[in-house]
């Protein structure tokens, strides 16, 4: 890359020898298994081709990003996660996040909506409302959105195994407030093969869950041509204990599934391949997350030219929603995650985020508060503002450590790839529980490093205080539940049954064929059924997944 | 307890949560310290766990959750070991489960909780020392 590279090689085992020798040299290493050396160099970049490698943003590879002037064009998309309680509540939250300067919003659903239980299910005791809204039909999105045009806004929804139900739901609601489908822009989740590995939330088979998908995918590209219908997510992983390599290598392979199961129902890879979106978890070493965004990106580009033989530039551009690391908020002396939130922003946006959440640092502790989430809100629009680092594209580009970085990862990457490449792919992966496995190592190993002090937490092995609980914390009221069951009661009084019944009958016929589900379950929840009647009909005809269980 | 038998621990998920990362890693922690472990899997009623108990025969029972089901669940469990007879196995809560909520557990005949960070010798060394007391 540089000149003259045999000088500089020359000179710098010279200071090696005469001035290194004699001084601390690094030793530090990556979680996989990268060392780090004391000092990165031109000679540490000699086989990087600029223009191959990295080459200009907006343009193959997109090492430097999707678009070619980034930030300076358009800022991210603040989207914080959020929804608990009442829709009511949430739509409380949603209004007052906007206000404070949010571009977009993030559905957090509780835990029965994401399985497909209504709230009155025995399974759902308990949970209503708990780690985000209860949503059994569609009377509840219209409260949820209740005074929010939707062609106003982006909406993003983490919903997986019910996607195609919820996505129905925001269709029906689009229609009602008379915005044309054309004219939404949004996403769902619909990613269940990390369900299954690290996430918990499935209901169906896979074979059944991926028809779903598809489904999703042929219906958006011809009638909801700016969604993003599919997440891939690597958050969860991450969260589950993955390493940086893992994380993308592993939702990688579950997006070459996606992607061949697409082809595989007859799509062109190009009619659905733009809508695809990621999902992923910026943590802790600020380098290591810049390097893996760049990484990620040229990586995308190549798989989706070469392995699938893409020809839109959409289908190349690797665009990414990020939150930060959940997983390294600490509930002891819980303000410091204040800074960490702030670094791993900082690592979002050198790493060329699209769409952003930044945690609360209360959230080791409980659902954040409103002040909270306005302070990490904050935190996004000082980076955005006030710190210089939007204002060129791709400021760490050509960085020694940073470029030698991305190869790296890029490499480890491609070989774990490969490695489930001959597994079988993805799905034999984690049927094998050969997924599930290596997410458990490195969590067990990450575990070890903290407790022997290898690894430093500030506050947790090193710089301890006594301190009293945290006080103020927010609590879901548990009148949640209650309310929820009541008003499903009276919806099943008020709505018209017999369409109810017919819808779901139309239904299950069409989940027993193989046509498009879309409009069946469009037509179902416009009559009000519920969430889980509308479950219910599908768990009937593709029964359930059972878990692989793994230690 | 007869010194000689190996100590028996259910590790159990209950409620719909499925962040079982913590519940993992204490399970693999325990087994390295020679506790015999038999680990649920998520999404599991308290009804299975109560039963699992039962036929593992268990000394300890080790409850993780973090989607603040706890106040529901914890109780319905406490109440089915009751009713099973196996009122006198230790319990042990984990996961996110706030400060003002701790008091209530213990009273429900919970022994302990055990918040995010806690090191897994703590967690050894407190079910060694109890299940010896007996």
């Amino acid at each position: 890359m540089g000149q003259d590279n045999k000088k500089i090689l020359e000179e710098e085992r010279r200071w090696e020898k005469d001035c290194l020798e004699r001084h601390t040299s690094g030793n530090a290493e990556m979680d996989w298994g990268m060392k780090v050396k004391t000092l990165y160099t031109p000679n540490d970049i000699e086989d990087i081709d600029y223009l191959e490698d990295i080459g200009f943003p907006g343009e193959y590879p997109y090492t430097r990003g999707p678009h070619p002037s980034m930030y300076l064009g358009r800022l991210w998309t603040m989207r914080q996660y959020s929804g608990y309680g009442t829709a009511e509540e949430t739509n409380k939250r949603y209004k007052y996040l906007l206000e404070q300067g949010q571009t977009g919003l993030s559905v957090a659903f509780d835990l029965p909506t994401q399985i497909g239980y209504d709230s009155d299910h025995p399974l759902s005791q308990g949970e209503v409302g708990k780690v985000g809204v209860a949503v059994d039909s569609l009377a509840d999105l219209e409260r949820i959105f209740d005074g929010l045009p939707l062609d106003k806004l982006s909406t993003s929804m983490t919903i997986n195994a019910p996607a195609a139900i919820l996505l129905a739901m925001y269709l029906a609601l689009a229609e009602k407030q008379g915005i044309s489908f054309e004219r939404l822009n949004g996403t769902i989740q619909n990613d269940i093969l990390k369900e299954y590995t690290v996430r918990g939330t499935y209901i169906f088979p896979v074979k059944q869950s991926i028809r779903l998908i598809t489904d999703i995918f042929e219906y958006c590209s011809r009638y909801v041509p700016r969604w993003n219908t599919i997440n891939i997510a690597g958050y969860h992983m991450r969260e589950a204990g993955a390493t940086a390599v893992q994380e993308i290598a592993f939702t990688f392979a579950d997006a070459i599934e996606y992607v061949n199961a697409g082809i595989k129902a007859g799509l062109n890879v190009d009619d659905f391949a733009p809508r695809i979106s990621w999902i992923f978890n910026t943590h802790n070493n600020f380098f290591e997350e810049i390097a893996k965004y760049r990484a990620a990106r040229k990586l995308w580009a190549k798989i989706m030219k070469d392995r699938f033989g893409a020809k839109d530039p959409k289908s190349l551009m690797f665009r990414f929603h990020t939150q930060t690391a959940g997983s390294a908020l600490t509930a002891q002396q819980p303000v410091n995650n204040v800074v960490r939130v702030a670094f791993q922003t900082l690592a979002a946006v050198l790493g060329g985020a699209q769409s952003l959440a930044s945690c609360s640092y209360d959230e080791a502790l409980a659902l954040p508060k409103e002040d909270s989430v306005r302070l990490s809100l904050r935190t996004q629009q000082i980076v955005a503002h006030e710190i210089g680092v939007t204002e060129t594209v791709d400021p760490m580009g050509g960085s020694f450590y940073i470029e030698c970085l991305t190869k790296k990862m890029e490499e480890e990457i491609e070989g774990y790839i490969s490695k489930i490449d001959e597994l079988g792919g993805a799905a034999v992966a984690i049927e094998k529980g050969y997924i599930q496995q290596e997410i458990q190592e490195s969590a067990y190993r990450h575990l070890k490093e903290v407790e022997s002090g290898k690894k430093v937490v500030v506050g947790v092995n090193r710089y301890q205080l006594e301190e009293p609980p945290s006080k103020g914390l927010l609590k879901v009221d548990p009148k949640v539940g209650e309310i929820q069951i009541k008003r499903l009661k009276e919806l099943k009084t008020t709505r018209d049954n017999k369409k109810v019944e017919s819808a779901l009958s139309e239904l299950k016929k069409a989940a027993v064929s193989k046509v498009n589900l879309m409009s069946s379950i469009l037509d179902a929840v416009k009559t009000y059924a519920t969430l889980g009647e509308i479950c219910d009909v599908l768990r009937d005809v593709f029964g359930e997944y059972e878990g692989t269980l793994t230690i | 307890m007869n010194q000689n038998k190996k100590i028996r621990v259910l590790v159990a998920k209950p409620g719909l949560d499925g962040h079982d990362r913590g519940a993992k890693v204490i399970a693999r922690a325990l087994r390295d310290s020679g506790i015999e472990v038999i680990y649920t899997g998520i999404r599991q009623t308290p009804e299975q766990i109560v039963e699992a108990s039962l036929q593992e025969d268990v000394d300890a029972l080790l409850l993780s959750i973090l989607s603040g089901a706890h106040g529901f669940l914890f109780p319905r469990i406490m109440e089915l070991l009751k009713e099973k007879g196996l009122g006198d196995i230790l319990v042990l809560g984990g996961g996110i489960i706030p400060e003002d909520d701790i008091p209530e557990m213990k009273a429900l005949g919970i022994s302990d909780v055990f918040g995010p960070g806690t090191l897994t010798s703590t967690i050894i060394d407190y079910i060694k020392e109890n299940l010896s007391k007996n």
